[in-house]
């Protein structure tokens, strides 16, 4: 490794799309002849605002389209509040593609499903497209999306598009909606008894806040899934993206090299453990 | 001077002689760094002289305690190790990582293009030795390399110095890595001292430390200085301070995350960090950004950090590990059993620098033995 | 429908409904008894909060939302429940009044099984108050869980 893993390369922002209130998608286009680096789907950039900050934010963009380099995010702290503020051409800085990606290739001649809470549908995208686009590859596809209510829901135009194809099963929960909400309400745990997927030739890729992921493998349990079948998603504290500077811990695992997709099995002793 | 020296020739060096070592370190270009005292401390700094070692000193240490003593002869390397350790000078405490300029080209990283410095240490002791080659694991070994710390490594020159006499704190016979200094080294020696002479059996550990040696007067080391040096080093391996179980200590720390002696020792633990300062292990560092008044210039900067701040863990509006005991437990499992599961050996190689420097005299040597204790018997060791 | 043509077309709809598997024939009779057949159109009210429990629905096809009544914002959907679920405990509990209302989300069939007629009933034969009282609480863990899930409201973005 020759190139200086820290220092961050010139992005300009090509357009900024506001998918609810709080949460914005961010197409970025290299400045000078840098070519986007191909990435595997679940896989992390870390994303620099000019004399802000950096931090760590899943690509969720099509792993096979190589022209822009999609991310999805909260405005949360200092950092994302002032990329939400770029206006067009201004630059991001950006390093990586960092971290572990989705089992696609296990995945292959399964049953998959796909399990998103929140947010974690961000980093679930770029698997979707990967599955889509080679179809055939896989058994049953399902798509389970919860949030916390309708307008929370990301990529709504997709979904709708996602929702009629026959070769897919989409089903969405919100944890409270008004009266014109014709979907379902409840937590995304309940649309697993409803998904006929086999639990003997199945792999689950699952994304959310940690109670809810806690609650979703204890469902694909119940449902007979292995532990060695459900990957995981995890954010840590991050200042290096790759190893060096300690901050993303999660008992032995550096979050940054050796996840942020974890294999359930080997994750399991340290999650869910207060404070580890 | 005599025949060309190499590795593994067995040659004595007398006390008066031994200028000629600085000498011919510094005329090589090495900015040479050694033991000195400051603040009432032996700490890391350069040397030109003799005369800047710690010449006849030696600490006393124990568990929250560090004095400087004189001792009743004149040794040159007569205590153990300080408040610093060499990771200051290889892995620098701050540096510039990179300055960019928001111009309409866009962020035009400028990245830190500074001499590398060539450092030699003496004075290292065997501890000191298995410290680096941790972080060599860390920095060097795996996908990704900082390059500044390999450089710094690799132009390195290294003059260990074997223990003869053990510190109150120390254990490294339990973490096996001492007192003998056995590789890592570009030179060793060993201080005899006593009322008649003052010498040092020296060995080469490299073909550059060999021919360095050739330049300091020195002859044949006879099976006396040779029995003596040994019989120092065999004696002090025998006086620790400490000892450290460290039978299966991984498993252990695994299975007893909810021991309530973690409770304990957080009752201690002011998570001031400076175990963390002090261990010749501990690499954490973190990242700060900063721009200047126009906006238009920004730096980022690397500094070291530490794993008992509330910051450290810090995610979505909260710490992940918000109580002391979990920033306790984080160190101490981290250094005596996560460690090994990440680069196969031990974070700890018993210096006993935390336990010296702790203001409120917390013992890992104590906390480690009360919590296999704790399995031993039913009543919960406190 | 007459007493003999109810129990040809329920009984068997009621043996394969999820809620009630592995139960004994004469409790599944007795059951039978007390069902009738319901169907809902899109927008239904099914009950409305406060009114007397006095049965329950064993969903067959469609979707039931459970929703409360806030003052701000009108009527907030907690919950929905469709095919294979079952909707209603109050009818168990005194003081057996509806603790929440429910309204049909899209044309719901289902089978309403009388409450009333199934408290007497488990009174006169507390096996079958037995096996409703466990398959109910088994519903009822389930439902309380999934609650207080949402009761932390994890999507939520923190300060």
């Amino acid at each position: 490794m020759t190139a200086n893993p820290m220092l961050t390369h010139a992005y300009g922002v090509k357009r900024i799309q506001q998918e609810t209130y709080d949460t914005f998608t961010l197409e970025l286009k290299p400045r000078s002849d840098i070519q986007i680096k191909s990435f595997a789907p679940g896989q992390f950039n870390m994303l620099y605002a000019f004399g802000v900050g950096e931090v760590p934010i899943s690509i969720s963009g099509d792993p096979a389209k190589r022209e822009v380099l999609i991310h999805t995010t909260r405005a949360v702290g200092a950092v994302t509040n002032a990329m939400w503020k770029l206006r067009r051409g201004e630059i991001i800085g950006v390093r990586g593609p960092f971290g572990t990606s989705w089992p696609m290739e296990e995945a292959k001649g399964c049953d998959v499903v796909i399990v998103a809470g929140g947010i974690g549908m961000a980093p679930l995208r770029p698997p979707l497209y990967q599955l889509l686009s080679e179809r055939r590859e896989y058994g049953k596809v399902f798509l389970l999306y919860g949030a916390r209510t309708p307008a929370d829901l990301l990529y709504q135009r997709e979904m709708e598009q996602w929702q009629a194809r026959s070769d897919l099963q989409v089903d969405i929960t919100v944890d409270r909606a008004l009266r014109w909400w014709r979907g379902n309400v409840g937590v995304v745990t309940t649309l697993i008894p409803k998904a006929d997927f086999d639990p003997t030739s199945t792999i689950a890729m699952v994304v959310g806040p940690e109670i809810m992921m806690r609650f979703t493998v204890a469902e694909l349990e119940k449902r007979g899934l292995a532990d060695d079948k459900i990957y995981i998603s995890m954010e840590r504290n991050m200042k290096c993206g790759f190893g060096f500077c300690g901050h993303c811990q999660l008992g032995p695992f550096f979050v940054c090299k050796d996840g942020p997709v974890f294999r359930y099995d080997r994750i399991k002793p340290f999650f869910g453990k207060g404070e580890i | 001077m005599g025949p060309v020296l190499h590795i593994g020739d067995k040659v004595v060096l007398e006390r008066q002689h031994l200028q000629q070592l600085l000498d011919a370190l510094g005329k090589k270009g090495y900015r040479v760094i050694g033991p000195t005292i400051r603040d009432q401390a032996i700490v890391y700094d350069e040397v030109s002289s003799l005369k800047d070692l710690p010449v006849g000193w030696t600490d006393e240490q124990n568990a929250g305690t560090y004095h400087l003593k004189k001792r009743a002869d004149s040794a040159l390397f007569g205590y153990v190790v300080g408040p610093h350790s060499w990771k200051r000078f290889l892995l620098e405490p701050e540096v510039r990582l990179w300055q960019a300029k928001s111009d309409e080209i866009g962020l035009k990283t400028v990245g830190n293009k500074g001499e590398m410095p060539r450092f030699a240490f003496v004075g290292v002791r065997s501890c000191e030795l298995h410290a680096m080659a941790v972080q060599d694991k860390i920095f060097t070994a795996g996908e990704y390399v900082d390059e500044s710390y390999k450089s710094r490594r690799e132009s390195l020159f290294v003059v260990a110095v074997n223990c003869v006499q053990a510190g109150g704190t120390c254990f490294c016979t339990s973490m096996k890595t001492g007192p003998k200094a056995t590789s890592g080294f570009d030179l060793a020696v060993t201080e005899v001292v006593n009322t008649e002479r003052h010498y040092f059996p020296a060995e080469a550990g490299t073909e550059i430390g060999a021919s360095v040696l050739g330049e300091v007067a020195h002859r044949e080391a006879s099976e006396e200085e040779k029995a003596a040096a040994e019989g120092a080093v065999e004696k002090c391996s025998k006086q620790m301070g400490r000892t450290l179980n460290t039978a299966e200590i991984k498993e252990l720390l695994y299975r007893n995350y909810e021991n309530p002696r973690w409770e304990d020792a957080a009752s201690r633990c002011l998570t001031c960090g400076n175990c963390t300062m002090v261990c010749p292990t501990c690499f954490c560092t973190t990242v700060e950004d900063y721009t200047d008044l126009s906006g238009q210039l920004a730096e980022r900067r690397r500094r070291m950090d530490v794993c008992f701040t509330m910051d450290f863990s810090y995610i979505h509006g909260g710490s992940i590990r918000y109580s002391p005991k979990a920033r306790y437990r984080q160190w101490m499992t981290h250094k005596l059993a996560t460690w090994i599961d990440q680069f196969g050996v031990s974070g700890c190689v018993g210096c006993g620098r935390c336990i010296t420097w702790c203001p409120v005299a917390i013992d890992i040597t104590e906390e480690a033995n009360a919590i296999r204790e704790s399995e031993l018997s039913p009543k919960l060791v406190t | 429908m007459s007493e003999g043509k109810r129990m040809e077309t329920l009984e068997p709809v009621l043996a394969q409904h999820p809620f009630l598997r592995e139960l004994e024939l004469r409790h599944l009779k007795t059951l039978v008894g007390c069902a009738s057949n319901v169907r809902f159109n899109a927008g239904q009210i099914l009950f409305h909060e406060g009114e007397e429990a006095n049965q329950f629905y064993m969903i067959r096809q469609g979707k039931v939302a459970l929703e409360l009544l806030t003052s701000e914002r009108g009527p907030i959907s907690v919950q929905t429940v469709g095919e294979g679920d079952v909707l209603g405990w109050s009818w168990l509990i005194p003081p057996y009044r509806w603790r929440f209302g429910a309204r049909a989300v899209e044309l719901t069939r289902a089978i309403a099984l009388d409450g009333k007629c199934l408290r007497k009933k488990s009174e006169e034969d507390h096996d079958l108050g037995y096996e409703l009282l466990r398959r109910f609480s088994s519903i009822i863990v389930e439902r309380l869980e999934a609650t207080r899930l949402q009761l932390l409201d994890v999507y939520k973005a923190h300060p």
